[in-house]
């Protein structure tokens, strides 16, 4: 088990960041090289200015006319996308690690408490989300079990992660377990819907751009 | 005392216009109108009567993977399925949320299948591709503006449409409008002789009401082309009486051509059908650049504004159209901001603006929109949604070109325009201004059907009625 949890915890997160990275890296390449050769007038009507302005609105909690119809989803979406980003970042574990690591280096941590809380929002954020797969029917409707599979990817290394930290279960295991479960989402991210991370910006942008320097209105 | 009481009864018994709209859904209802499945076109019925599995098969992944590249790539890995544009759709929103109407449900009945099933459909199944593209979505574009990753689900149902067309399945009545489009340069088949006759004939009738007006014929070197949808010409002949006469009032250097290219209208961008598509644009701008004039102005018309501005001009190369141009909402704004258009007398009624897809999401005019139909009536009263939010027709897009057979789904998909509408009626407002001949259609349509008894006004229609007329007699 020792021997298990060396090995992802050492070799195996170096695959995973460079998977991550190399992925994301090569996915971003080859949608610019396909935009670059089949749809040109994207970069022909790209404005930086208008993306700004519209990727600013919809990142402001409630700054868009869709997140203001939709008061809980906005603020379930805001708060779970903060936790999601902060929590891996920032959390004291992840850090010591880091920096006792290959990488030697190390930054401002998170109280533990306040990362606790975030994990569990999180979490709570994967529940509400599962529940409108369920419940809400123009949710439902075009669910397929890939989503739940999304899900469970981006839950499982938070719920592994309150259970190490909360001492539930075999500490060794369910470390191991947790070091696992943040490999498995950090290599998902580039070639599963995770990629929205990366591809928001792309796909909002255009939009932005059109709206914006084409058409004179706005998108948000 | 009494009286107050009776009165007060009299008032709860009336029915506002909102409860007649949804009395009118109940029975619609009751009476099955909401089910679709068995309409008829023999367009979409003998058209897939000649595919074949190989040419179906061919056809999608041409479409999908020769001439999609990068951003549907980018649209369908992106989308998380979070439904959150569902609340943007007006079919959805009318068709008791039905899920499969929302933006994300139409584009997994269309263009998931098709990735999901390498382009392997059954004849059944690209018809009701040709249904939900042509009969089920406007293009309006309210749905990026709320998908938070701005995902363009017209563009992707535009392209479903485009494999129907290649297919040889589209609805039959855009189609022949298509074919018009291919042989003659414009929709109604109007011929070269007849557009010449007819404006001649408008300038005839306007001569007794202005003495000295000329609708100028392929004058050179004028200020601007002013171009038409050709409905204009065929059923609407007024409209362009009304047109000459505000531009001769606001003293304008203007023409219209003399050839093909007055029509600026476009339904085979709706259908999909690209290439007709760029003849009838090239042949418009052409005419335009052959008259070296220094602008267009087109019409009071939404989808043809599309056309020139937006789309036409880049399947010909252009990143903005080759000769400047504006919608008249735009003109209009400028002849009375500059004050060559006065008005004489105001509309005696407030009124509410019905904001065009096409010049809001397309261009942003909503504010000059309301400039000029606040100068020519007493105020205009604001539905809601309103400007760039403003909830489609559900005429445009091609919808209402699909002829009679889909014309009951259409009122019914619309029924939330409807309810927007009869709130407006309830506040005492009896007359809508809408600057798009394609929401008129639309409207018209649902203003009869739900008994709303609202009358409709261009903004032209304002402004030839109440303008100050110096050469008038």
């Amino acid at each position: 088990m020792q021997s298990l949890y060396n090995f992802v915890s050492g070799p195996l997160v170096w695959v995973a960041f460079i998977v991550f990275i190399g992925g994301s890296v090569w996915r971003l390449a080859s949608l610019l090289s396909l935009a670059k050769k089949k749809d040109t007038y994207v970069f022909e009507y790209w404005s930086w200015s208008h993306v700004f302005s519209s990727i600013g609105h919809w990142l402001t909690p409630f700054g868009s006319t869709n997140w203001r119809m939709q008061p809980v989803m906005s603020v379930v979406t805001f708060v779970f996308h903060i936790g999601l980003i902060l929590v891996p970042i920032f959390t004291m574990g992840h850090i010591v690690l880091l920096e006792e690591g290959a990488l030697g280096w190390s930054w401002p941590t998170l109280p533990d408490q306040v990362a606790d809380i975030a994990a569990f929002i999180v979490l709570g954020g994967c529940a509400y989300f599962a529940w409108r797969r369920f419940a809400l029917p123009q949710v439902k409707f075009v669910t397929s079990p890939s989503d739940f599979g999304i899900l469970a990817v981006v839950a499982a290394p938070f719920l592994t992660g309150i259970m190490a930290y909360h001492h539930i279960g075999d500490p060794l295991l369910v470390t191991t377990l947790h070091v696992l479960a943040g490999e498995l989402m950090l290599v998902c991210i580039p070639f599963t819907r995770l990629a929205h991370m990366l591809y928001f910006v792309f796909t909002r942008g255009y939009t932005a751009s059109e709206f914006g320097a084409v058409r004179h209105v706005k998108d948000w | 005392m009494s009286e107050n009481t009776e009165m007060a009864a009299s008032a709860e018994a009336a029915a506002t216009f909102l409860q007649k709209v949804q009395a009118k859904a109940e029975s619609d209802r009751a009476a099955g109108r909401y089910e679709y499945d068995k309409i008829e076109d023999i367009g979409l019925d003998e058209g897939i009567k000649k595919l074949t599995p190989e040419r179906i098969e061919t056809v999608i992944n041409q479409v999908l993977q020769g001439e999609c590249g990068a951003r549907l790539r980018a649209y369908v890995e992106t989308c998380v399925h979070c439904g959150l544009c569902s609340e943007a759709c007006h079919h959805y929103l009318s068709n008791d949320k039905n899920p499969k109407y929302s933006p994300v449900g139409k584009v997994k009945r269309t263009i998931w299948m098709m990735l999901q099933k390498k382009g392997r459909l059954t004849p059944a199944e690209v018809r009701e591709c040709s249904v939900i593209a042509s009969t089920e979505c406007n293009l309006c574009r309210r749905c990026l503006q709320y998908c938070p990753f701005g995902i363009d689900i017209a563009y992707m149902l535009q392209t479903v449409r485009r494999i129907c067309s290649k297919l040889g399945v589209t609805p039959q009545y855009i189609q022949d409008t298509t074919h018009s489009h291919a042989a003659t340069m414009n929709q109604m088949w109007v011929k070269e002789d007849e557009w010449v006759d007819t404006l001649q004939w408008q300038e005839d009738e306007a001569r007794d009401e202005f003495p000295t007006i000329r609708i100028p014929v392929a004058k050179e070197g004028a200020d601007f082309m002013y171009s038409v949808i050709a409905p204009e010409p065929k059923f609407r002949t007024h409209l362009i009486y009304q047109a000459a006469a505000i531009f001769h009032t606001a003293g304008c250097d203007w023409t219209m051509p003399e050839e093909p290219g007055w029509d600026n209208s476009d339904m085979a961008m709706f259908t999909g059908d690209f290439e007709t598509m760029g003849r009838v644009k090239k042949v418009h701008y052409e005419a335009a650049q052959r008259l070296r004039v220094k602008k267009i102005v087109m019409g009071e018309c939404g989808h043809a504004f599309r056309s020139v501005y937006d789309v036409g001009n880049r399947w010909l190369g252009w990143k903005m159209p080759p000769i400047p141009m504006v919608h008249s909402i735009e003109f209009f704004y400028e002849l009375i901001r500059d004050g060559k258009i006065k008005c004489r007398e105001k509309f005696p009624e407030k009124v509410t603006f019905h904001d065009p897809c096409n010049t809001v999401r397309g261009r942003g005019l909503h504010e000059m929109g309301r400039y000029v139909a606040n100068a020519f009536t007493l105020g205009v009263v604001e539905m809601s949604p309103n400007r760039e939010h403003n909830l489609c027709c559900n005429a445009g897009g091609g919808v209402i070109n699909c002829g009679p057979p889909w014309k009951t789904k259409r009122v019914l998909s619309n029924k939330a325009k409807a309810e927007q509408l009869a709130r407006m009626k309830d506040m005492g407002i009896d007359t809508i201004v809408s600057p798009c001949h394609n929401c008129h259609g639309g409207l018209e349509d649902i203003i009869h059907h739900y008994g709303l008894e609202m009358k409709l006004k261009f903004l032209g229609d304002l402004i030839f009625e109440f303008m100050v007329r110096p050469d008038s007699e």
